[in-house]
């Protein structure tokens, strides 16, 4: 955490070219090659601020860390995670939905109901407030594998066109919340850097303004 | 767990090293002369307590307990705060002094903690508690107490931010006259949850208004202490207590630490929710330094002495060595030692002695050492600002 500058922690892979645009709306001066380059760590020349990309489900801990002063972060990936930030504005890009899905017939193979996913703890928060004890099993991508060769029942996961349940022929029985991107804040920095992070909030409320418009 | 290695401790505990523990006795000895001399009085509690009084009373969760049963058969925890045993001492022990009481304390903490780093499991915190004084003056004094300590221990950037509960639960109660949606907005706020915030609120169907100013009302944080200022006072118009005293309060506060200097290290924030537990007015967390958590917090409870059948409020603090000690910029390497070495033998034994105790009489860290217990000279006298040898086998002294 350096007093100069203001790290920004970015989530490499799927969201990063939305969030990357998002920035550019908010009038951040990012360079043309930002989204091509396999740095990691990339310093602005024109305003203090430093960008650091990770994995996605990484985000929350460089933040809660003060590793990072903000980050942008998805919303299945911070209630899994459970961290110590400030959720300060909705960005309205990636946006998804957290579903239970399984084979259009179900079939009861297992005594008790087995669930495959990414996300034990919303899975398991899900079902325990439905007032059902199930079996997770934790698993890290291709969750649709699991019902069809008989893994799991059904699986939790984050669903968006919902194409890859379609043509593995598995349907949707549950929609469990909606999801998108949101703007993180270390709860420290917030207080070290109020006005600077202030700022960079209200432009991204301003920039994320003009994308539900656009997207409506 | 499998079998544990030689070098493992249970989890979340750690040992504390001698170049650390010389820092953090070093940070115990400046708080204790400040709290001194702010008239505050030193106390200590057992480490145990019972789960049914202590246990219950304390704002951490029963899951975070270190909980089991003493040789009686009874449930007992190990203390997860001071602030519930002073609470016990001030309704009993102290019950015939004379209010307001002022207590402190320099304790280990016990919580059972999730599985990371940065989170152990046994911490140890300073704190001061000044009990059977309502007014927002007796919240002026913790609050500058709290950062003069800070100051003190040499951490760098110490910022303060304000929230008042109190007014938080009323101003919402007053405006949606329901609890369980109060609970919920809180329990929003606490968890730092903005956009959840909203959310819920656009999801209660509220009159438009009301609405808004539930929004407008967490937006409030991005506000300087001007602008809370005059927020609040907008909120407060025409409504009645205890809102208003409330403001008043506050209004109160911010005036005093502007007379005490701290008008630019403070942010004044009423969306501030940082615990779920007995804080009944004001609250307050101190920051700092390079560490992403708070350094210090704390806060008005008002309610927690009568659960020890002692109704009375009470106000205090509690800073986290273990946060500080990381969040304070230390040299690196080894600092450079002050201890001198007098190394011996069998004929100059007497001289020696006499030698290292004037030498410690003048105030200096001298180690006396036979030679022949050394197992490396060379290595063993580098530790040392200084080295004095009586080896001459004449039996006088170099």
């Amino acid at each position: 955490m350096s007093k100069s500058v203001i790290t920004i922690a970015m989530p490499k892979g799927r969201i990063f070219g939305d969030a990357c645009q998002l920035l550019r709306n908010a009038g951040f001066q990012l360079p043309d090659t930002f989204e091509t380059t396999r740095k990691l760590i990339f310093d602005l020349e024109s305003e203090p601020f430093r960008f650091i990309l990770a994995k996605p489900v990484d985000v929350p801990a460089y933040v809660e860390y003060g590793a990072a002063d903000l980050g942008i972060a998805g919303k299945d990936v911070l209630l899994e995670s459970g961290r110590d930030v400030y959720e300060m504005v909705d960005l309205g890009i990636s946006k998804c939905h957290m579903a239970v899905a399984g084979l259009p017939e179900r079939q009861n193979r297992h005594p008790f109901l087995k669930i495959a996913t990414k996300y034990p703890n919303i899975a398991s928060d899900f079902y325990r407030k439905r007032g059902e004890q199930v079996d997770l099993i934790a698993l890290n991508g291709s969750i649709e594998l699991a019902p069809i060769v008989g893994l799991a029942d059904a699986i939790v996961d984050i669903v968006s066109s919902g194409q890859t349940l379609k043509d593995n022929g598995l349907v949707e029985f549950d929609r469990l919340l909606e999801i998108s991107s949101r703007l993180i804040v270390n709860p420290v920095s917030y207080r070290l850097k109020k006005s600077l992070i202030d700022q960079i909030v209200e432009k991204m409320i301003r920039a994320t303004e003009g994308t539900k418009v656009g997207m409506d | 767990m499998s079998q544990p290695y030689m070098f493992e401790k249970p989890l979340g505990l750690r040992d504390t090293l001698p170049q650390a523990e010389q820092e953090i006795s070093r940070l115990e000895m400046i708080f204790q002369r400040e709290l001194q001399r702010w008239g505050y009085d030193f106390i200590k509690t057992p480490a145990l307590e019972y789960a049914e009084t202590i246990g219950r009373a304390s704002a951490i969760s029963d899951n975070r307990l270190f909980k089991f049963l003493d040789a009686e058969g009874h449930p007992v925890v190990l203390r997860p705060d001071m602030t519930t045993p002073i609470a016990r001492i001030a309704a009993s022990s102290l019950r015939e002094e004379p209010l307001p009481l002022r207590l402190a304390y320099t304790a280990d903490l016990y919580r059972s903690q999730r599985k990371e780093g940065g989170h152990p499991s046994e911490f140890e915190q300073t704190g001061a508690e000044l009990i059977g004084d309502a007014t927002p003056y007796a919240d002026v004094e913790v609050i500058s107490l709290m950062m003069s300590l800070l100051e003190k221990s040499g951490l760098a950037s110490v910022r303060l931010a304000v929230g008042h509960v109190g007014f938080v639960n009323a101003f919402f109660y007053d405006i949606v006259k329901d609890k369980e949606i109060v609970k919920h907005l809180r329990n929003l706020l606490y968890n730092k949850n903005d956009v959840g915030f909203h959310e819920y609120v656009t999801s209660l169907d509220l009159p438009n208004d009301v609405a808004k100013q539930l929004n407008k009302f967490v937006d409030s944080r991005r506000m300087n202490n001007e602008e809370t200022l005059t927020y609040l006072e907008s909120l407060v118009s025409g409504s009645a207590s205890p809102v208003q005293s409330y403001y008043r309060n506050i209004m109160e506060l911010i005036h005093l630490l502007k007379l005490d200097h701290l008008e630019d290290q403070i942010d004044l924030d009423i969306t501030l929710v940082p615990h779920l537990s007995y804080y009944t007015g004001f609250v307050f967390q101190g920051f700092g330094g390079n560490l992403g958590f708070p350094v210090a917090s704390g806060g008005r409870y008002d309610d927690l002495l009568a659960k020890f059948n002692r109704p009375c409020p009470a106000t205090g603090f509690g800073i986290r060595l273990d946060r500080l000690l990381s969040a304070i910029d230390i040299p690196a390497g080894k600092p450079a030692s002050k201890k001198c070495a007098v190394i011996y033998n069998r004929e100059n034994a007497g001289i020696a002695m006499q030698f290292a105790a004037e030498e410690r009489e003048k105030g200096r860290a001298v180690v006396l050492q036979h030679a022949d217990g050394i197992d490396n000279s060379e290595t063993f006298e580098q530790q040392f600002e200084a080295v004095n040898y009586f080896l001459d086998r004449t039996g006088i002294g170099e």
